[in-house]
C-alpha cells in the first residue's frame, strides 16, 4: 500500500510537470497520449487513501519544479500553463475532500473590468494562481463593477484581480475599488494590464502587478 | 545526413531562356573562347579537338560547342561529402533544390568586439558599449571558428573562414596546417582552397588517416579557374587538373564582377558567368570523366565609387538566383553565394546585405551557400559575434522555408480546435508544446536589446561557445599527422 501510493505521488509530480490534466493529454513532447494524467491520478490517490495534505504537497513541489525550468529557460509560459491547468484539474477533483475535511484554499476573483474583452493576460494569471494552489474564480470578460463587488462579498473572497488593457476601460478599477471599500469589503486587489501604470494603480490603492509572476509574488507576501 | 531544406525554388527564368544563355555561353566558349595562361589546359583541350592559337603570355582557346555539352554531360548530378561524423555527411543533387549553408572566404581580418564603459557628459551615467578591433587573422583563430562553427546548428559545412598569417606558416605548409585546424575542430565536412599544388597528395594522404575507412572525402577543395573575363588562370587552373586527376570533389568557382571584369545586364553577365563555369568543368571531365564538381556560381556588381565588390547591390542577388537556376539546368549542384556584409562592422547595413541574400539565394534553391556566416566588409573581414547573429538567422530562414505538412497537420489540428473551444479560456499554448521542445519553433530572438546590447549578449555566448568542448581528433592518429606532416606544434 504504501508503495503504491509512493508510486502514485510520484506519478503525479511527473504528470503535472508534463502538463498532463488527464489520459487523453499530451506531454511536453508530443507524447504519453492515453496514460493517465493529473486528474486520475489524484482520483486514484484518494481512494486508497492517500490524504490530500499529501497530494497538494506533492503538487506544490512539481510547480517549483517547473517555476525553476522556467527561469533556466527551459520552459516557456505554454509549459507554466499547462502545469497550471492540470494543477487545476488535480484540485477539481480534490475540492471535495478538502471542504469534508476543513481545509480550504484561498480564493481569487478575477475578471477584465467592463468595456474590455482582451483576456489572454488575464487567463494566464489566472491559470498560474490556480497552478500555486489559489481557488480561482474567473468572471470572464467585461465584467461590470457591481458582478465583482457581489462575487467577492459572496465568496468572502480577500484577494481580487483585475485586468485592463484599454487606457478607456482602465478607469472601471478605481470604481471597482471604490464600490470595494464601501461596502467595507478590505481584500487585496491586484491590477495589471497593458493600459495599468504603477502610479495608477497606487493613485486608486490597488497593487501593480506586471505579469502574473509578479502576481505570484503579491499574494506571496501576505 | 544533413538534409537541408527543400524548396519551391523562386526562378527568374523560362526554360527557353536558360537554353538560350545556354547556347550563349557556348557561343562565347567558341569565340573569343578562352584566354589560357596555364599550358597543360591548352594540352588538354587540344587533344581534345579545341582550336589553339599562341600568344605571347597565353593561348586562346576555341571550344567546340559539342566538346563543352558532351563534358558536361559526365559532370555527375549527386556529389557525396563525407564528414569525420557521419549524420554530418552531404549528398547534394544537382537536380533538387535542397538548401544548405556553410562558410567561406579567407578572411585577413578578424573582428573583435571589446566592451568598454562610457560615461555620458549630460547625465553622468555609465553604459558598457562594445568597441571594435581589427587585427591579421592566425592559425589559432582558424581553430576558434571552426570550433565556433562546430557548434552552429545551421552550419551545414566548413570553408576556412580565416587566412592564417602566422610568421611560421608558409607557403610549404600552409595547406596541412588550414585543413588539420579545420579538421581537429569540426566534425563536419571541410572545404577549402590550396596555396601550394605540390602539397596536394600531402592534405589528401592526412585528410584519409583522418577519415579511415569512411567512403567518402572529409574534405574536398575550391578552385577559381578562371580570372573575368574568361581567362584561365595559371597555378588554379593547375590545381583544378591536379584535383581532377585524384577524383576529389571540387567547386569550380567563377566570380565575374557586373560593371567591371563582366556585363552589368543580368543577360550578359550570365552568359559569361555559365561560360566560365563551363570551361571549367569540360577541362575537369576531359582530365577525369566523372570528376565530382560543383557549379562555383560567385557573381557580384561591383560599387562605382571604387570598383570594389558590392555585395549588398541589388543585381548580385539577381545574378545569384540565376546561377542557381543554371546549375539546376545542367543538373549540376550548386556552391552559391549569400551572406556578406559590405560594411566593416555588425550593424545596420550588414544586416541587410546577408537577409536579402540568405533569403533570396534560399529560396532559389541552391545545394550549397558559402559565404553565409560572419563576413563583414566584403570577403575582407570574419566576426565571431556576426557568424553567431547569421546562425540565428539562417535558422529562421530555413525554419520559415520548410516543407509544408497540411495532409498531416490538418486533422490533428481540427480535433485540437474542437478540444479548445471546449475549455473555458480557449488558448491553444498546451499544443504549442510539442514543437517548442522538438526545437521547430524559435520561442523569442535570442539577443534582443538596442544594436548594442545586442552585440553584448552574442560576445557572451561566442565565449560561451568557445569554453565548451568539441570532439577533436584522436590521439593516435593525431600523433600519426604530427610526425607525418608538417603541422605546427602548438595547434595539437
Ligand atoms: C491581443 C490584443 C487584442 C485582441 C484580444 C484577444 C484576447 N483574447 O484578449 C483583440 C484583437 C480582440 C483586441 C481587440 C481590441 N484591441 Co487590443 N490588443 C491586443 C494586444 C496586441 C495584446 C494584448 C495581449 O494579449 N498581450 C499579451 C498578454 C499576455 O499580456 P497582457 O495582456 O499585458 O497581460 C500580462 C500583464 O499585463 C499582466 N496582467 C494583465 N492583466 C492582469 C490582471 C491581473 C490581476 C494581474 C495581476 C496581472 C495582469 O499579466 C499578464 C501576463 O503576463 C494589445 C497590445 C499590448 N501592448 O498589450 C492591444 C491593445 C490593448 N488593443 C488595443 C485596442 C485599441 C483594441 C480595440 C479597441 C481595437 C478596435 N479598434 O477594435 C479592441 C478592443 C476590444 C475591447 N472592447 O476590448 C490598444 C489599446 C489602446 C488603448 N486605448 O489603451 C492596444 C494597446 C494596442 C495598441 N497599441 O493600439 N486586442
Amino acid at each position: 500500500m504504501v508503495k503504491i501510493s509512493n508510486e502514485l505521488i510520484e506519478q503525479i509530480n511527473e504528470n503535472v510537470i508534463k502538463g498532463r490534466r488527464h489520459k487523453e493529454d499530451e506531454d511536453f513532447e508530443g507524447g504519453s497520449v492515453g496514460e493517465p494524467g493529473v486528474e486520475e491520478l489524484v482520483e486514484e490517490a484518494l481512494k486508497g487513501g492517500v490524504k490530500p495534505k499529501e497530494i497538494i504537497g506533492c503538487i506544490n513541489e512539481a510547480m517549483e519544479v517547473v517555476g525553476k525550468k522556467y527561469e533556466t529557460g527551459e520552459f516557456f509560459i505554454p509549459d507554466m500553463m499547462a502545469s497550471a491547468e492540470a494543477v487545476s484539474a488535480g484540485m477539481d477533483v480534490l475540492e471535495p475532500y478538502l471542504s469534508s475535511t476543513g481545509e480550504s484554499m484561498d480564493k481569487f476573483v478575477i475578471a477584465t473590468v467592463e468595456g474590455d474583452l482582451h483576456d489572454i493576460g488575464k487567463n494566464i494569471v489566472a491559470l498560474l494562481l490556480k497552478g500555486a494552489g489559489f481557488n480561482v474564480i474567473d468572471l470572464g470578460t467585461n465584467v461590470p463593477a457591481d458582478k465583482i463587488v457581489e462575487t467577492v462579498r459572496a465568496e468572502d473572497a480577500k484577494l481580487v484581480g483585475l485586468s485592463a488593457l484599454l487606457t478607456t476601460t482602465m478607469r472601471r478599477m478605481g470604481e471597482v475599488v471604490e464600490k470595494l471599500r464601501a461596502e467595507g469589503i478590505d481584500a487585496k486587489v491586484l491590477v495589471g494590464g497593458a493600459a495599468v501604470s504603477v502610479s495608477y494603480a497606487a493613485e486608486i490603492g490597488a497593487i501593480y502587478c506586471k505579469d502574473a509572476f509578479g502576481a505570484l509574488e503579491a499574494v506571496k507576501n501576505d | 545526413m544533413r538534409e537541408g531544406i527543400l524548396v519551391k525554388p523562386y526562378e527568374r527564368l523560362e526554360q527557353e531562356q536558360l537554353e538560350r544563355i545556354h547556347e550563349a555561353s557556348l557561343s562565347i566558349l567558341r569565340d573569343p573562347g578562352i584566354l589560357s595562361y596555364n599550358k597543360e589546359a591548352v594540352e588538354i583541350f587540344d587533344d581534345n579537338g579545341a582550336e589553339i592559337s599562341a600568344h605571347t603570355e597565353y593561348w586562346r582557346i576555341s571550344i567546340p560547342e559539342g566538346l563543352v555539352e558532351e563534358s558536361v554531360k559526365h559532370a555527375p548530378s549527386v556529389v557525396q561529402l563525407g564528414a569525420r561524423e557521419r549524420e554530418n555527411r552531404l549528398i547534394l543533387d544537382g537536380r533538387e533544390p535542397r538548401v544548405r549553408f556553410g562558410t567561406g572566404s579567407e578572411a585577413n581580418i578578424i573582428l573583435d568586439i571589446a566592451v568598454e564603459d562610457f560615461v555620458s557628459e549630460e547625465t553622468g551615467i555609465k553604459r558598457s558599449f562594445p568597441v571594435f578591433q581589427r587585427r591579421r587573422g592566425t592559425i589559432q583563430d582558424l581553430c576558434q571558428a571552426a570550433h565556433l562553427c562546430e557548434h552552429l546548428p545551421n552550419v551545414d559545412f566548413f570553408i576556412r573562414t580565416v587566412n592564417i598569417q602566422d610568421e611560421d606558416i608558409t607557403e610549404g605548409n600552409k595547406d596541412v596546417n588550414k585543413f588539420f585546424a579545420s579538421l581537429n575542430n569540426t566534425k563536419k565536412h571541410v572545404m577549402a582552397g590550396l596555396t601550394n599544388v605540390e602539397k596536394l597528395d600531402d592534405v589528401i594522404r592526412m585528410a584519409e588517416i583522418i577519415s579511415g575507412d569512411n567512403n567518402e572525402p572529409v574534405i574536398s577543395f575550391i578552385t577559381c579557374v578562371t580570372k573575368s573575363p574568361l581567362q584561365f588562370v595559371e597555378d588554379t587552373t593547375q590545381n583544378l587538373i591536379e584535383i581532377a586527376k585524384r577524383g576529389y570533389p571540387v567547386s569550380i568557382s567563377a566570380s565575374p564582377q557586373g560593371g567591371s571584369t563582366a556585363p552589368l545586364q543580368e543577360a550578359g553577365m550570365l552568359a559569361q558567368l555559365n561560360a566560365e563555369i563551363l570551361a571549367g568543368i569540360t577541362l575537369a571531365q576531359l582530365v577525369r570523366k566523372k570528376t565530382p564538381v560543383l557549379y562555383g556560381s560567385v557573381p557580384l556588381r561591383v560599387r562605382m565609387d571604387n570598383l570594389d565588390n558590392m555585395y549588398g547591390a541589388p543585381e548580385t542577388n539577381r545574378y545569384n538566383i540565376d546561377g542557381v537556376q543554371m546549375a539546376r539546368f545542367y543538373g549540376i549542384p550548386c556552391y552559391s553565394t549569400a551572406g556578406i556584409g559590405d560594411s566593416r562592422f555588425p550593424g545596420i547595413e550588414a544586416s541587410v546585405n546577408k537577409l536579402l541574400s540568405h533569403l533570396f539565394i534560399a529560396l532559389s534553391g541552391a545545394q550549397y551557400i558559402h559565404y553565409a556566416f560572419g563576413l563583414l566588409e566584403g570577403t575582407n573581414t570574419f566576426s565571431f559575434e556576426q557568424a553567431i547573429l547569421d546562425d540565428v538567422h539562417i535558422g529562421m530562414i530555413k525554419s520559415m522555408l520548410k516543407e509544408q505538412r497540411i495532409e498531416e497537420e490538418l486533422q490533428d489540428s481540427l480535433t485540437m480546435i474542437r478540444e479548445v473551444m471546449n475549455t473555458s479560456h480557449k488558448m491553444f499554448t498546451r499544443y504549442a508544446r510539442r514543437y517548442l521542445h522538438a526545437g521547430d519553433v524559435i520561442p523569442f530572438y535570442p539577443f534582443e536589446g538596442d544594436a548594442n546590447e545586442t552585440l553584448l549578449k552574442v560576445k557572451a555566448r561566442n565565449e560561451e561557445l568557445l569554453s565548451s568542448p568539441v570532439d577533436e581528433i584522436p590521439e593516435e592518429i593525431k600523433k600519426r599527422i604530427f610526425q607525418e606532416f608538417d603541422v605546427l606544434e602548438r595547434i595539437k
